[in-house]
């Protein structure tokens, strides 16, 4: 946008001292007309793939088309995830607010004609809670935004994180000049422990007491130390940290900046897997943009402060995100995680003290910086203090990125701001954690979400996704699901992982053949707990999680297995029939049709009958059939 | 002197010694398969595993590399630690049903038959690295190197082609555990005219 343009090149000038800084946020509020209607289009990776880039593009040329027509003409804004992304590709449009989903690009003309040339909503692209029937008008009076707390996804969605002039706008970058000019590296640690904040990763390790046991292994050692960002987010179903990437790199950068100041580090690193390209897109200019503003390098802000960062990028291996791994694929080796009996703050990266923390919490950083570390212990409850963000995903109608405050009942977040399970029913189990953690079942649907509350459960926080399952998914196939995960994602070097995944999924292939017996659960404990005392790194210690967590609540459904031949979730395909209810049937022939096996015989408009000897229970003709006369058992 | 228990003895030990060297020196056992002197001790066979204790807490650590302090109680032959090491040995036996050598230390720690599908019968690698870090440490040259990752991890010459950076010293062939390495070296070497069958005699 050529506006938009003039003033980054007006200001293209290295920033000399804090001051500067506020004169140019100054500068850059007072160009903004509150007036100006704004079309905020979200390019987060769901929406994208959702064709909202064309959107844009339809967007700017009805804008073009309408030219002189419009009084005010609107800008567009492209931000990162708005979160709620089952409902992509999402617009508002500001200053109403108005929130319209499933924009498709033969809608731009409409929205522009429609709502900036006159001012009235395009009904039928507003969200309709399917609960009520209601037809929403604004963002936050969707039951999906109106219980969440956005502290650190507060900038994305409104900011074009490819612009570092918007980030300042919105406040970015005070933190950092607040620590320069006020606060000593001390002060900052202080801060930091005093807000209470927990690593995001997973372990749930107090970040200010990390940042301490640096410090004190930096005054035996000495420097250099070295600040570390870990994005090698990998879980399945967890996306926190590419968004925050995405959508506030910024953010990111400016904590770390905030940490390598509090620590006394020159450099720091940005380990982020390759599979995240707009993420590291978004970082990388980032970057660029800090270091022409003065705001990364040398004598940041004028103030003497040196510092400079890098990305590196990781190769598609998960357990990359393991600290010790992460390091080792930094420093150019192969990435085997070593034994952490010394600790990564003492010898990390190069054997130096190292912080590595993951992108949400340094996310957290400025905003424990600038409004204090009270005031962030002051949300969520103790001992897990502020908010968390979740990928909310699997069977729930509201498929998206949540930020809530820690505490919050589980029920709250799947049902209220997820809307539960598409057909009503409650669901059946909510996986956290990833492949670390732990299934926890509807009867514990009102365990508080935080870190102890969870490992309480047998669970754990882990990064965030939360995979909900309903009556329609197998325990058996999840665990064998996760474990198919880890054992191609296993480093490999210790035997426990390498060989005893394997095992360990071959026993649970057994469950789902419906061999073996009761007996077998014990084997599948025993081995577990072989792997999680026996592994070398947190991979393979954490792997057996949730075999053992299903076994804790859904025994049951492991011996009707083994015991009954059955597999009460319709899934394992070798424990499940397919039949025909005659008298739901119509005999409209679709699924005979579709039957890659021809095995469903019947004449047209009467009843039907599936063949069993030759159905490989492929499940088309129950996908096919309108009529739910098709039964599994 | 450092002062540790090792199964409530208290033993002494230098500093620097790994508990696993402590507890050799005072003749207690412990098994190992990637464990060597002549090399950086690794962790990976996690054969060596023993508890450590204090009060309600409890730990299972790789003694091969946790270095001795002063005050810890070092268990070798809790239930957790047999738990490790029964199903690491019933494990190996299927996955290498080619190696003697397993077989007999299978057999000391009680272990004689798997329950595992076994691997093809002439099978011996377990992938313990000893051969590629006596390459690296020892000899210098890195012929050999771990390849892939996971389930499909092995040992070769970087991207399993032959490689003429190796100069036939033996070192891996004589360090490994489990016979394996003989089985292999000729195919690092491409088409060696001199087998390792020659060498040897």
């Amino acid at each position: 946008m050529p506006e938009q343009q003039a003033v980054i090149d007006n200001t293209h000038q290295r920033l000399q001292s804090a001051e500067d800084l506020n004169e140019l946020r100054q500068h850059l509020c007072d160009r903004v007309d509150p007036n100006r209607p704004e079309i905020v289009v979200c390019h987060g990776t769901g929406c994208m793939a959702n064709g909202s880039t064309q959107v844009t593009e339809a967007l700017a040329a009805a804008l073009k088309k309408a030219g002189s027509e419009a009084k005010l003409m609107p800008g567009i804004k492209t931000t990162g995830c708005q979160g709620f992304c089952s409902r992509g590709p999402l617009i508002i449009i500001r200053p109403q607010g108005l929130f319209y989903q499933q924009v498709k690009p033969k809608d731009a003309e409409e929205i522009v004609q429609q709502t900036i040339m006159q001012g009235k909503p395009v009904e039928r692209l507003l969200y309709q809670d399917p609960k009520t029937g209601e037809t929403i008008h604004t963002e936050d009076e969707i039951p999906f935004y109106k219980m969440q707390q956005r502290v650190v996804l507060h900038n994305i969605g409104r900011i074009d994180p490819s612009d570092i002039a918007d980030y300042i706008a919105a406040g970015g970058y005070q933190a950092l000049a607040k620590a320069l000019t006020t606060m000593t590296p001390e002060d900052v640690v202080a801060q930091v422990e005093a807000s209470g904040l927990r690593g995001r990763g997973g372990a749930g390790f107090p970040t200010g007491r990390k940042w301490r046991s640096a410090l004190q292994a930096i005054e035996r050692k000495g420097r250099p130390v070295y600040v570390v960002v870990n994005g090698d987010e990998g879980d399945p179903g967890a996306f926190m940290d590419r968004t925050i990437m995405e959508g506030d790199p910024h953010a990111v950068l400016e904590g770390l900046i905030l940490g390598a100041y509090a620590l006394g580090a020159q450099m720091g690193y940005l380990y982020v897997r390759a599979e995240y390209p707009l993420a590291i897109k978004h970082l990388e200019i980032a970057m660029m943009q800090a270091r022409a503003y003065g705001l990364l390098g040398d004598n940041i802000l004028g103030s003497g402060f040196t510092f400079d960062a890098r990305i590196n990028r990781g190769a598609g291996a998960f357990v990359c995100g393991e600290s010790t791994a992460l390091f080792t694929s930094i420093e150019g080796k192969p990435g085997n995680p070593r034994p952490k009996y010394v600790r990564s703050v003492e010898e990390g990266l190069w054997g130096r003290p190292t912080v590595l923390n993951n992108v949400e919490t340094w996310a957290n950083i400025p905003l424990i910086v600038n409004k204090g570390g009270d005031w962030y212990a002051d949300l969520g409850v103790p001992h897990s203090t502020g908010t968390k963000v979740f990928s909310l995903v699997g069977k729930v109608n509201n498929v998206g990125l949540v930020e809530v405050p820690m505490g919050i009942k589980l029920s709250e977040i799947v049902e209220t701001i997820g809307g539960g399970v598409p057909d009503g029913r409650p669901f059946k189990a909510v996986q956290t954690g990833g492949p670390s953690g732990g299934c926890i079942p509807y009867s514990l649907k009102d365990t508080p979400v935080d870190f102890d509350s969870l490992t309480k459960a047998g669970s754990m926080m882990g990064s965030g996704a939360m995979i909900v399952m309903d009556d329609s998914d197998c325990v058996v196939d999840v665990g064998r699901y996760f474990l198919r995960f880890l054992e191609e994602e296993s480093c490999g070097k210790c035997l426990p992982c390498r060989l005893g995944l394997t095992r360990l999924r071959e026993l649970l292939d057994n469950f789902a053949k419906g061999k073996g017996s009761e007996a077998d659960i014990d084997d599948l404990i025993s081995l577990s707990e072989a792997i999680q005392d026996g592994a070398l790194c947190a991979l393979g210690s954490s792997a057996p999680n949730p075999v053992l967590t299903t076994l804790q609540y859904f025994r049951e459904e492991y011996i009707a297995h083994v015991k009954d031949k059955k597999c009460p979730a319709g899934v394992c395909k070798d424990l499940i029939t397919y039949t025909i209810d005659a008298d739901a049937c119509t005999g409209c022939t679709a699924c005979a049709r579709r039957c890659p096996q021809n095995c469903i015989r019947g004449k047209k408009k009467e009843a039907h009958i599936i063949e069993v000897g030759d159905c490989i229970r492929c499940g088309i003709c129950l996908e096919t059939c309108k009529f739910k006369a098709v039964q599994v058992d | 002197m450092i002062t540790l228990t090792i199964n409530d003895q208290e033993v002494k030990a230098r500093k620097g010694w790994t508990l696993l060297e402590a507890a050799r020196h005072h003749g207690v056992d412990i098994p190992t398969l990637c464990y060597h002197e002549a090399v950086a001790p690794s962790g990976a066979c996690r054969l060596c595993m023993v508890e450590l204790k204090d009060g309600d807490w409890s730990k299972l650590v790789a003694s091969c590399i946790y270095p001795v302090a002063d005050g810890l109680n070092v268990y070798t032959e809790t239930p957790k630690v047999q738990n490790v090491r029964r199903w690491v040995l019933e494990m190996l036996l299927a996955a290498c049903p080619g190696s003697e050598e397993i077989a007999t230390l299978a057999r000391r720690y009680g272990v004689t038959t798997t329950r595992f599908a076994t691997k093809s019968a002439n099978e011996a690698c377990m992938v313990c690295g000893l051969c590629v870090r006596v390459c690296e440490e020892v000899v210098g040259l890195s012929a050999i190197a771990t390849v892939d990752r996971g389930v499909h991890k092995r040992v070769g010459a970087p991207y399993l082609k032959p490689t003429d950076v190796c100069v036939a010293c033996g070192s891996c062939v004589t360090i490994c555990p489990t016979g394996a390495m003989a089985k292999i070296f000729d195919t690092v070497r491409g088409e060696p005219q001199t087998k390792l069958t020659q060498l040897q005699a």
